[in-house]
């Protein structure tokens, strides 16, 4: 039978495999960005299921929030990806410290 | 029994390809996988029982947000393979933390299912109106408790659009651009000219 243990086991697997995969992925900040929403989608799983579990609705009005939030960080980072190619002609960003920060 | 079968196609899917998401070569091949691990997802989200996030879950990110992927890693003339280099040498550590995270997580349910902490309390405005639809229940309770909350979520996105579009949006020179106000104060005795020219002389213009 399939309970809240499986959901929570599958979703933190994808949580581990998103944060694998901005290890892995150091210099693609593309592929960084997917492994956000990636898990932001474990985060989102986790809210449903427990949601489903517990009969209370305010973890499916919260994942909304939550896929509201991850929308508009990707319009935004990918904004953010376009400019910097402008300006450097590579999307590499292992090295970046313009502003010193 | 079919519950538990198509939990475990949709699981096993969406892990699979949420692996070959951070693994590919190829950042277009990335997108696609992306979006087949949020379609699985979505299936499970309907299986407990929350169409309506399922839905919105496909609607906005394989309608909208991996599209916005797609078209930015197809319109940056990039070279994948040198952003690659650093792949093997990232591994050790990236692997390491991804076991010692998954570890925690699995300890933490494990303890939970030997019967772990009560924090339980009743559902207070949140609990599940008989009779209701998904759909409709959550929108009588989105619509309600959480109007402010949602209001502020359309307030999010109306920032996330005027900063993209201010980040990104350049003023060019090179191009040559149409000024509908100096077309439409334009007028005949400004532009043209009537001249009755001696026959065999010509005009000059």
């Amino acid at each position: 039978m399939i309970g809240i243990g499986h959901y929570v086991v599958v979703s933190a697997i994808l949580f581990v495999l998103g944060v694998l995969g901005i290890f892995l992925n150091r210099k693609n900040v593309i592929i960084i960005l997917m492994a956000i929403e990636l898990i932001l989608l474990a985060v989102n799983l986790n809210f449903v299921a427990f949601s489903a579990h517990r009969h209370d609705l305010v973890g499916q009005i919260f994942a909304m929030f939550v896929l509201t939030v991850a929308a508009g960080e990707a319009a935004i980072g990918l904004a953010i990806l376009v400019i910097y190619f402008r300006g450097r002609g590579t999307i590499a960003v292992d090295d970046v410290n313009r502003m010193k920060g | 029994m079919i519950q538990a079968i198509a939990f475990y196609l949709f699981a096993t899917l969406m892990i699979f390809s949420g692996a070959v998401t951070i693994l590919a070569r190829n950042p277009v091949h990335s997108v696609l996988w992306l979006i087949l691990a949020f379609f699985n997802a979505a299936g499970l989200m309907v299986l407990a029982g929350a169409e309506f996030i399922a839905m919105l879950l496909v609607i906005v990110y394989v309608g909208a947000v991996a599209v916005l992927f797609l078209f930015v890693v197809m319109m940056l003339d990039i070279d994948f393979s040198e952003l690659r280099a650093g792949f093997i040498r990232n591994a050790p550590l990236g692997v390491v933390l991804a076991v010692v995270l998954f570890v925690e997580l699995f300890v933490g349910i494990l303890v939970r299912s030997a019967g772990g902490l009560d924090i339980s309390q009743a559902p207070g405005a949140g609990a599940v109106p008989d009779g209701l639809s998904n759909t409709a229940a959550i929108g009588a309770l989105l619509y309600t408790h959480y109007l402010f909350e949602f209001e502020a979520a359309g307030m999010i996105l109306l920032v996330a659009m005027i900063g993209a579009i201010v980040l990104t949006h350049r003023q060019r020179s090179d191009t040559r651009g149409q000024n509908v106000s100096h077309q439409v104060a334009r007028r005949p005795e400004d532009a043209t000219v009537n001249v009755k020219p001696e026959i065999g002389k010509g005009v000059t213009l």
